[in-house]
């Protein structure tokens, strides 16, 4: 007799816990099946060197939505910040950095750019708020009789009109546009352009000259976290901890959650998703399965391409979701000191990305299959303000590089040291001495977070965060509502709406979307 | 492939130096990238061969895929509308195949050539979509278009022209069934399909072998009346038999600019090849909703009052309201009856059949006359010989 | 002095198709140029004795036949003659070429996959529904999304519904198409990158974008939109070369007691109480009407011909922001004998009539990242035609001409440098070593070579960064944001001054639909009713 649920989660990611939380707290019966020993998908805490952890995927927490703290009640869980609202230190090539937190900026600027910087930075933050509501709106289906899709549509073009009409008007025109063409009209200052450059273009294949960059800028400043929009957070403990706040909603809510328990197989009974066969062989039910793996995984390999239509197979096949984002992880012997910085700063997010002309140069090789000769990077020293992370008197490096494309030339078996070498070279530049104290390291590839985090071609976002991927056409159209060409069969991951990002919103629509659907 | 190809527009069939000395009207017709015989001596006469004596029509054009492989019976069975896996070895189908939305992409027929071995032949080009929906399955699929040299031969002797070649293995060939004889020290495989809606078989051959093949049969063929048909004639039976024609009587939905002309096999009148209940195939989903609902529109078969062909002709009902257009039309000779497809709009053509009228415009002497002609929805085939499907097949 | 009822600044071939049809309606139009010769970016010059140069635009496909027709170009002897395809040469000795014949068209890329061949079919008919949806809007005023007027209203409807007709399916891949790089677009069908590359050429014609740049496909779209006799696609030269376009404009707008001056370069316009009254002439000369409409691009209209006062903060600032870089420069050529390229057969000449040298999309990428650190590409694109093998008026018999479009070519050259000089000088020999990789006389045979760098071309025409489509074509200046979000429909923040320049929807190429648009507008306000039987004013 095999076990029966009414709803099966493939995957214990932040969106698979946060479905999983919402449909046990609507009184369904959860089971939440995690392939690695723990929960958390991309969002965890790792040990990558005896002693050293790390955020081993993402490393700043930017999105995570208020409902979803709210509704899961995460704060009680456990969720804390070391810092709520990190400065970001943006690193010139000679010595020089800007410090920005909040709407100020402490460095050298040219005259009036302060302004302009509060002045745009004002404008794109009211700009994102407006379209927050779009996040949680399951997007519609076009051209339908259904009521429902009408309504969905009349909810979102009346949230666009609520912006009024010069606002709708600079949104409808900035919104096509590339990051760099609207930091360079607006602003001088090289460093300070570069810096939030980086916000536009990080984990996804564009360059700030790629149209599009501006949108996914502003997608990034629809997050909050603490009630402060746009801020940048550390949690305690590491990413992990959000997972593991998520985990504890779960269990309290009655959700079932087993680990190490891998799915191999969607099992479709009367062209009906009716279980899941784990790759041990044990089958469990479930009324509705709900995949937190990415569209390609969960429609080509656990599904597989006979139980759908060609066309949408051959949509799921073109999905274009290549990451180009390394982690490098250091542990290090002691605090690092970087030419200029104060040990205030040293807590903050530093950014390497000194120019636009600098991250687009680092873009340029990704489209040819090469990685960056001179990567832009995004580091964090974690274990300064929280020693649970790294032995007493060592310290944990935390990059995020870009750019390093999944489909190498040559492949990442050969370059992966390469580049890590590169990488710590490059450091040595800004940190003199990083080198010598680099005790361990621990380099992730895209290849390496497809391996170890189950996302196809290693892409943060489970599919490219481009236009023509997003609303009702995220993942695809045919599956852009959760809900899949398979009857039972549904899709909670940032392969869906709105998309990636330590949100929790693709797991919570979801959840709604099938509470919906049973009526 | 050859780099001066662009000197001509057309390819020659294997066949080219044998129709091409029999084609005593020279005209020409373009095929899938061949010239082909519109006509050999007069339409009527080749007509009247394929109803009365024997035929060889040339099919070399006609589009070929190989499918091999331990999935092919599943990969074709997710390909098309009808259950596959009960087509035993030596048997052919005609079947259909959809597009996600269940709108036809082409029809054709299929060989199983083996537990593992089958073969597609069909008009239109279909390889990247039979490539797409070979993902996931452990199948081959390769065009051999120019790997068979085909003929069709037609007609109430085309059974004793066979025999007079020395193929005996026909006495027990059903309609749809295939078999397989020596000729000339390769093989031929003969299958008991066409286009005809009578007695006859399709002959697939080693290019090689061609003109070998034609001359023998014509030799044995005289006497029993065999004669080349162009596909002027052809055109003509394929209507009486009641064979629709793709990019004839119905878009292929993938080429379809306006994407609301592609058809569902229901709309075809072809539903009887949808089997819903064999598992999940191409267009499954969309066809059980359109099951549901019910078909937009009907592809209909008409015998028009009046004798002139109605073809391009606006389908009124209660001679005002405009409801389809007819896609193919023909007077038919045997049945003396002015047949056409047309394409209505439902409920025309299902629920509503009575008063439905056809706007034929006739040329009389460089002046167009236009006339309102009833039409009577009349059952496919139109025309239906029993020769087609006694077995072992008669000496008509 | 003479008071008009309209006055256009700048005979190109917008302001040319603008004053036609406003003279057509029984307006008084006088039409000031600043050159000593009409046509603006479509010309016809003898600049080497003997030849004729198409010297900026040199093919024409995107005239819409409406305005042909309205504005009786035929009789006023404008004939364009379509030619087939275009050839793409590869670095291994192969070419792909496109042929006019499907069939020899499907055998010439099977030639190279199989696959391809039969994808191409499945590609041209999704660009043919792309076409159809957006050939009817060409005509048209954008609506003002942002507007609750009814006008706007009704016009947003017309879309919603012809955008709704295309149904569920087709909208997606509306929506997708309108976004995406020609690069991944091409991905969707194609294996052959030759074949992609041989394709991708009109995704990045004349735009900043590169084809691996979301927005390339629209591009694409652009460029293919046009038609010769209702072929969709095609295109054509004009006889005796694109001046013939303008000069039968000119003809036709004489015809109907139109006016123009020439080397009559407007300094600034006239504006009293917040209305455009005339323009004042370089010279000093002035002149008068009820409506001054500007042809030149929407920076040098806003920024340079008009004083900014009379210009809200707001506009001007976004004026400012309009994209309008340039990004290619062109070579016209004087040949003393057709020059031999050992790839292509010898007994097929038309194969050489539009030749291309790109055989991937990584080059064509890199030659983008060139113009992105300001300098013009080393390896770069081209659009290279000879006319005379279809034109046997532009050049002496025997003799040919060849026009080469070059992209990618940056406005402004990195650490200041100038166009003018030898900068100019090793642009043209990177060309022309290009060319003569695959074809080993053509050096010799180069009696005469013009080199056009952005910066040329900006002062010859007036184009601003030598943009040759008075604007980037991006969707953040496309439709109702093209050139400023709230004016797209031709008129400005001045009263009686309108646009009808490629700054305006639905943007450049000799079209003359903006032109023909800006033309409706005026008429409107003024309550001229023109011509009822006129296509191009219907919208």
């Amino acid at each position: 007799m095999s076990e029966r649920y009414d709803s099966l989660i493939i995957g214990g990611g932040h969106n698979g816990l946060v479905c999983a939380a919402t449909l046990a707290q609507a009184g369904q019966q959860v089971l939440v099946l995690e392939a690695r020993e723990q929960v958390g998908g991309a969002a965890v805490t790792e040990e990558f060197a005896p002693g050293f952890k790390v955020s081993s995927c993402a490393h700043l927490l930017y999105q995570l939505h208020p409902q979803v703290v709210t509704d899961l009640k995460l704060k009680d869980h456990g969720l804390t910040f070391v810092n709520p609202d990190l400065a970001t230190i943006a690193i010139g090539s000679d010595g020089d950095f800007l410090r920005l937190h909040g709407p100020e900026i402490w460095g050298d600027l040219p005259e009036g750019e302060l302004a302009a910087y509060q002045a745009l930075r004002q404008r794109l933050l009211k700009m994102a708020a407006a379209l927050r509501p779009l996040l949680t709106m399951p997007p519609p289906r076009l051209g339908t009789a259904g009521t429902a899709d009408r309504h969905g549509l009349l909810k979102m073009g009346w949230t666009l009109r609520k912006m009024g009409q010069s606002q709708l008007r600079d949104f409808l025109r900035i919104a096509g546009m590339n990051v760099a063409d609207l930091l360079e009209d607006e602003l001088s200052a090289s460093l300070l352009k570069g810096a939030l450059a980086w916000d536009g273009v990080v984990g996804s294949h564009a360059g700030p000259r790629s149209p599009g960059t501006v949108l996914s800028y502003l997608y990034r400043l629809t997050g909050q976290v603490d009630n402060r929009q746009g801020a940048i957070a550390q949690p305690v403990g590491g990413m992990g901890t959000v997972t593991r706040a998520m985990l504890e909603a779960c269990q309290a809510a009655g959700v079932t959650v087993q680990a190490n328990a891998p799915v191999g197989q969607i099992k479709v009974q009367n062209d009906r998703a009716c279980g899941v066969v784990l790759t041990d062989g044990r089958e469990i039910r479930a009324n509705a399965v709900i995949s937190n793996a990415d569209p390609r995984h969960t429609f080509l390999d656990l599904l597989g391409a006979r139980h759908l239509d060609t066309g949408f197979v051959t949509r799921i096949r073109r999905l274009r979701a290549k990451g180009n984002v390394s982690k490098l992880h250091l542990a290090l012997d002691g605090t690092p000191s970087f030419t200029g910085l104060s040990a205030r700063d040293l807590a903050g997010r530093l950014l390497i990305s000194p120019s636009i002309d600098y991250l687009e140069e680092a873009f340029n090789p990704a489209k040819y299959g090469e990685f960056s000769r001179s990567p832009a990077m995004e580091i964090t020293l974690p274990s300064l303000q929280d020693a649970s992370l790294a032995p007493g008197g060592k310290q944990v490096l935390s990059a995020t590089l870009c750019y390093t494309p999944y489909a190498l030339k040559g492949g990442w078996e050969v370059m992966r040291e390469r580049l890590a070498d590169q990488v710590i070279d490059q450091l040595e530049l800004y940190a003199p001495g990083i080198k010598a104290q680099v005790i361990d390291r621990e380099i992730l590839t895209p290849r390496d977070l497809e391996m170890r985090f189950g996302m196809a071609g290693g892409h943060w976002h489970h599919a490219e965060m481009a236009i023509d991927q997003l609303l009702m056409m995220r993942p695809v159209p045919g599956a852009a509502q959760y809900a899949t060409p398979v009857a039972g069969l549904y899709l909670c991951g940032a392969g869906s709406h709105p998309g990636g990002g330590v949100m929790g919103v693709a797991g919570m629509n979801a959840a709604h979307t099938i509470l919906n659907d049973k009526g | 492939m050859r780099k001066d190809h662009y000197k001509s527009a057309v390819e020659e069939t294997p066949f080219h130096r044998r129709t091409a000395a029999a084609n005593h009207t020279n005209l020409w017709g373009r095929w899938a990238g061949f010239t082909t015989v519109s006509c050999y001596e007069e339409v009527e006469r080749e007509y009247f061969a394929i109803r009365n004596a024997a035929t060889l029509f040339d099919l070399s054009p006609m589009i070929k895929y190989k499918v091999t492989g331990p999935e092919a019976e599943a990969y074709l069975n997710r390909l098309v509308t009808r259950d596959i896996s009960k087509l035993p070895v030596g048997r052919v189908a005609y079947c259909l195949w959809c597009d996600d939305e269940g709108k036809v992409l082409d029809d054709g027929t299929l060989f199983r050539l083996s537990q593992d071995d089958f073969r597609l032949c069909c008009q239109e080009r279909n390889l990247p979509w039979l490539q797409d929906a070979a993902f996931g399955f452990d199948v081959d699929v390769e065009d051999i278009s120019s790997q068979i040299a085909a003929l069709a031969l037609q007609g109430p002797t085309s059974a004793s022209v066979l025999r007079a070649l020395g193929v005996s293995e026909i006495d027990d060939l059903r309609p749809f069934n295939f078999t397989q004889a020596f000729f000339a020290g390769g093989t031929l495989l003969i299958s008991r399909t066409g286009f005809t809606g009578d007695l006859g078989y399709e002959l697939w051959v080693d290019p090689l072998l061609a003109e070998a093949l034609w001359d023998r049969l014509m030799e044995v063929g005289a006497p029993l009346g065999l004669r080349p048909i162009g596909s002027q004639a052809l055109d003509i039976v394929r209507l009486e038999a009641g064979f629709i024609v793709t990019n004839v009587d119905f878009v292929a939905a993938n080429q379809a600019v306006r994407r609301n002309r592609g058809r569902s096999p229901f709309e075809l009148g072809l539903g009887r090849l949808v089997d819903l209940k064999k598992g999940h195939f191409n267009g499954r989903r969309a066809l059980l909703r359109d099951s549901k609902e019910g078909p937009k529109h009907n592809l209909v078969l008409l015998d028009i009052q009046g004798n002139k062909a109605a073809e391009g002709a606006i389908i009124y009902h209660r001679k005002s309201r405009e409801v389809g257009h007819v896609t193919s039309a023909h007077w038919s000779p045997t049945c003396k009856t002015n047949l056409a497809f047309a394409s209505l709009q439902a409920p025309y053509g299902s629920e509503i059949t009575d008063d439905i009228w056809a706007q034929v415009y006739t040329l009389k002497e460089l002046k167009w006359d236009k006339v309102m002609a009833s039409c009577q929805i009349v059952p496919r085939p139109y025309f239906n010989s029993v020769r087609r499907q006694v077995t072992p097949p008669g000496d008509w | 002095m003479k008071h008009y009822d309209v006055i256009i600044i700048g005979a190109g071939h917008n302001g040319l198709t603008c004053a036609c049809y406003l003279a057509r309606a029984g307006l008084d139009v006088l039409v000031l140029e600043r050159n000593d010769y009409i046509g603006g970016a479509a010309v016809s010059r003898e600049l080497y004795p003997g030849w004729t140069y198409s010297n900026c635009s040199y093919v024409c496909s995107l005239l819409r036949p409406e305005i042909i027709r309205d504005l009786e170009l035929p009789r006023h002897g404008l004939q364009v003659t379509p030619y087939e395809g275009g050839t793409t040469l590869t670095r291994d000795g192969d070419y792909l070429a496109s042929f006019g014949d499907h069939d020899i068209h499907r055998r010439e890329i099977a030639r190279h996959n199989a696959r391809d061949a039969e994808a191409y079919e499945l590609y041209s008919t999704e660009l043919k529904r792309q076409c159809r949806f957006i050939k009817p809007l060409l005509l048209r005023t954008p609506p003002d999304p942002t507007s609750f007027k009814p006008r706007d209203i009704k016009e947003l409807l017309y879309l919603g519904k012809r955008f709704g007709d295309l149904g569920e399916a087709q909208m997606y891949e509306t929506l997708r198409f309108w976004s995406m790089s020609i690069s991944d677009f091409l991905d969707e069908y194609f294996e052959s990158d030759l074949l992609k590359a041989h394709l991708a050429g009109s995704g990045i014609i004349g735009t900043a974008l590169g084809p691996c740049s979301p927005g390339s496909a629209y591009v694409l779209l652009h460029h293919y939109m046009g038609e010769v006799d209702g072929n969709i696609g095609a295109w054509g030269f004009a006889r005796g070369g694109m001046g013939a376009i303008t000069q039968a404009m000119a003809r036709s707008l004489q015809g109907h007691g139109g006016e123009i001056l020439m080397s009559a370069g407007v300094e600034q316009v006239l504006v009293e109480n917040d209305r455009a009254v005339g323009v004042c002439l370089q010279n000093g000369d002035e002149y008068r009407g009820r409506m001054v409409i500007s042809n030149m691009d929407a920076k040098r209209t806003f920024l340079k011909a008009l004083d900014p006062q009379h210009l809200p903060d707001d506009f001007l600032k976004i004026v400012e922001r309009f994209k309008i870089r340039g990004s290619s420069g062109k070579l016209n050529i004087a040949l003393d004998g057709l020059p031999d390229f050992p790839a292509l057969p010898k007994d097929n000449p038309s194969l050489s009539i539009n030749l291309h040298f790109t055989d991937s999309i990584e080059r064509m990428e890199r030659a983008y990242d060139d113009w992105k650190r300001g300098t013009w590409s080393k390896d770069p694109y081209l659009d290279c035609l000879i006319p005379t093998l279809i034109d046997p008026t532009m050049a002496p018999p025997g003799k040919h001409y060849m026009t080469v479009f070059v992209q990618y070519a940056p406005p402004y050259l990195a650490n200041g440098e100038s166009w003018d000089g030898p900068n100019r000088e090793a642009f043209g020999q990177t060309v022309i070593d290009q060319i003569s990789e695959h074809s080993p006389n053509f050096r010799d045979l180069i009696l005469h070579a013009e080199v056009r760098s952005p910066w040329d071309l900006e002062n010859e025409v007036g184009l601003t960064e030598g943009n040759i489509f008075q604007g980037e074509l991006t969707m953040d200046q496309l439709l109702f944001n093209r050139p400023v979000p709230g004016f797209a429909q031709y008129r400005t923040p001045v009263k009686n001054l309108y646009l009808c320049g490629s700054s305006a929807h639905p943007g450049g190429g000799v079209m003359g639909a903006p032109g023909a648009n800006a033309a409706r507008e005026v008429m409107r306000d003024l309550g001229v009713r023109g011509p009822a039987a006129m296509a191009g004013l219907r919208g």
